[in-house]
């Protein structure tokens, strides 16, 4: 049996495969120089490469962020961390309005080699301000390019193809997937353009979709199903923005049922957007697909409101079985 | 507290410049750029007027030396970054005023292709990393920029020009905290106009000297009349030399007055803003005339040399406005092919 490695572990690799190898690499974000904030995800890179080019910064948001951008602007390879995703709302100036936009509105023709690292840390009764996973949101801005992996192989190869792009780029990995293992396969440097939804478990009656820590579940509720006799085929969207439904279409004409998890809110969420770019090229459904998400709150600190709150296997397989 | 004093008042310290640091010929190039400045803004303000120009247009009439005389000690490897109000920011450096007309009127001739229009400019060549209208949004981005240059160990220096309005926003302050702690080779350059679209700045703040804010984080910093070229000229010196060779921030606060209103052509007296009794006694305090009064009475120029140089860069610039008025629109694809990098 092949090693295995986990997905915190994964993104330690990429960010000493980018470091050691791109001079013009550096990182800049709260909490680099502490294991309380950025897990096993960061052991050590400071000692390893240089207080100088692994920067623990004043919680300026806002302007670290566009700091980032600046330096990316000006042929660095920017690397900026916000431990929790809830603290960038205070960024999104820059990267809604600049980062995004800048290719656009100057016409063309810049590098922007941007990556913007968000962790969704969820649960562990943290409340409301710790909690959020923002994906949608991010996803509505053409420019930004935004990629969200859930397992290990792609927490290190989507990272370093993030790291690698000349658009900037919206990594969003989660606290829950950070253990979870996965068999190694080869660290490569992809190219972001090339990268898209993937099938991780192919199935014939039922399309199950996913993005981040609800394509591990959707993963587990597949292999429960199967218990059942029921096939589902299971999709990991990996890069939220921009989209191509185009996989997910193909094994919807073919199982004819979907089902989408989000771990977010539904209302203008990505769910539905998955089941709208399903719905205009296909109306064959042998019954109406559903979208799973959080209840409509913002996130409780309370165990048994917070156990209550998020998407379970359990759910999942009860709602597969019933479309 | 460093506060603005006799500089907010238009009639003391109108005092023609004291011509010391250049040659002659350089003050005659600098009063030229500024004259180019001066009448480019001009046509772009009538065509606003007659509605040939439809994008929003922020004009620095009347504030022409600040760039003129900061852009006299920048390289080409420089970067400088600017806001809504950055026609003259764009050209002290690139004299491009073919390609701003082209880009206000939305042509793909445009310095930004036709994509960007007056409030997103480019020139990134010949050291303008672009301006954008969201007004503190390019003080993060020059703070990395000359981040950048630190870690590359480059001799460059960034600047980010800013209005006092802009100190109003909260990522000002992150900004200036994050460039004295990392000793970043940025000079910040705040064009103190009094006003923020609409409001006189005793509307907005407790006191008039945005400077306030660069002693609060320790930033050296500097209250000059920013009418008066030789001034400039003297502080961005120093202030560049600190950044280039000493790697540490500076904070030039340049007292100036936007004699256009906050945007388009009209000159804003009749609309409630607190400026009637201003206006006219800041026109006397006009930067090209204080020049052009220097160098006529060190007989550098005549009146009749000043004539001609007006003459002839209006003639040039109006044959490049029509030019641009006639030159193509962006293809329709454009749209799509430049959101992300190609």
């Amino acid at each position: 049996m092949n090693k295995k490695i986990t997905y915190g572990s994964g993104i330690q690799t990429a960010f000493e495969h980018v470091l050691e190898n791109y001079d013009e690499s550096f990182i800049i974000g709260q909490g680099l120089w502490s294991p309380w904030y950025v897990g096993n995800t960061m052991v050590d890179l400071d000692k390893k490469f240089g207080k100088e080019r692994i920067i623990d910064c004043p919680v300026s948001e806002n302007s670290v962020t566009g700091t980032a951008l600046g330096a990316a602007l000006n042929g660095m390879k920017a690397i900026v961390v916000h431990p929790r995703m809830d603290f960038m709302v205070l960024a999104s100036d820059q990267i809604v309005n600049q980062a995004a936009k800048w290719q656009s509105m100057l016409g063309g023709g810049i590098k922007i080699p941007l990556t913007i690292r968000a962790i969704i840390n969820r649960g562990g009764e943290q409340g409301a301000q710790h909690s959020q996973a923002l994906h949608s949101w991010y996803a509505h801005i053409p420019g930004l390019r935004v990629v969200m992996p859930a397992f290990a192989n792609d927490a290190r190869n989507l990272l370093i193809a993030s790291i690698l792009s000349n658009d900037p780029v919206l990594y969003i990995d989660d606290r829950w997937c950070a253990d979870l293992e996965e068999e190694v396969t080869e660290l490569q440097e992809l190219d972001i353009k090339t990268i898209g939804p993937k099938i991780i478990k192919e199935g014939s009656d039922i399309t199950i979709v996913g993005s981040g820590f609800t394509s591990c579940q959707a993963l587990e509720a597949g292999k429960e199903l199967a218990k059942d006799n029921i096939s589902a085929e299971v999709i990991d969207c990996r890069v939220l923005n921009p989209f191509n439904p185009d996989l997910i279409i193909e094994s919807v004409r073919k199982t004819g049922k979907l089902l989408v998890l989000d771990g977010s809110w539904k209302n203008c969420g990505f769910g539905g957007e998955i089941i709208a770019s399903v719905s205009e090229r296909f109306i064959d459904f042998k019954a109406p697909p559903i979208r799973m998400g959080l209840k409509d709150s913002p996130a409780p600190t309370s165990k048994p409101l917070e156990e209550d709150y998020y998407i379970t296997i359990h759910d999942i397989v009860n709602n597969a079985k019933s479309i | 507290m460093k506060k603005l004093n006799n500089l907010k008042n238009p009639k003391i310290g109108n005092e023609d410049p004291q011509l010391q640091l250049l040659s002659n010929a350089e003050y005659i190039v600098l009063l030229k750029k500024m004259i180019t400045i001066r009448i480019a803004e001009e046509i772009i303000s009538d065509n606003v007027k007659s509605g040939l120009i439809k994008c929003p247009c922020h004009l620095a009439i009347g504030q022409e030396a600040i760039p003129v005389a900061m852009s006299q000690f920048l390289h080409s490897d420089d970067r400088v970054y600017g806001n809504h109000r950055s026609h003259g920011h764009y050209l002290s450096l690139t004299m491009d005023t073919y390609g701003l007309f082209a880009e206000i009127l939305g042509k793909e001739t445009g310095c930004s292709k036709g994509m960007g229009g007056s409030m997103h400019i480019v020139g990134e060549s010949q050291g303008f990393g672009g301006s954008v209208p969201i007004v503190s949004a390019t003080i993060p981005v020059a703070v990395g920029a000359g981040l950048a240059m630190k870690l590359s160990k480059s001799q460059s220096v960034s600047v980010s020009y800013f209005g006092d309005g802009t100190s109003e926003e909260g990522v000002v302050h992150e900004s200036l905290n994050i460039a004295s702690y990392y000793n970043l080779p940025v000079i910040f350059v705040c064009e103190n106009n009094f006003f923020s679209s609409h409001m006189h700045i005793s509307e907005r703040q407790k006191f008039d000297s945005i400077s306030r804010f660069a002693d609060a984080h320790g930033i050296e910093s500097a209250v000059i009349d920013g009418n008066n070229i030789e001034t400039v000229l003297d502080t961005s010196k120093k202030a560049i030399q600190a950044a280039r060779l000493q790697r540490k921030p500076f904070f030039i606060e340049a007292v100036t007055y936007r004699l256009k209103g906050h945007v388009g052509h009209d000159d804003n007296v009749d609309v409630g803003l607190q400026r009637k009794e201003d206006l006219e006694p800041w026109k006397r305090k006009d930067p090209i005339d204080r020049l052009k009064n220097s160098l006529i009475s060190k007989s550098a120029i005549s009146e009749s040399d000043f004539e001609f140089f007006n003459t002839v860069i209006s003639e040039k610039l109006n044959k490049e406005f029509d030019q641009a008025v006639s030159d193509p629109y962006p293809q329709k694809q454009q749209l799509l092919e430049t959101v992300y990098y190609k």
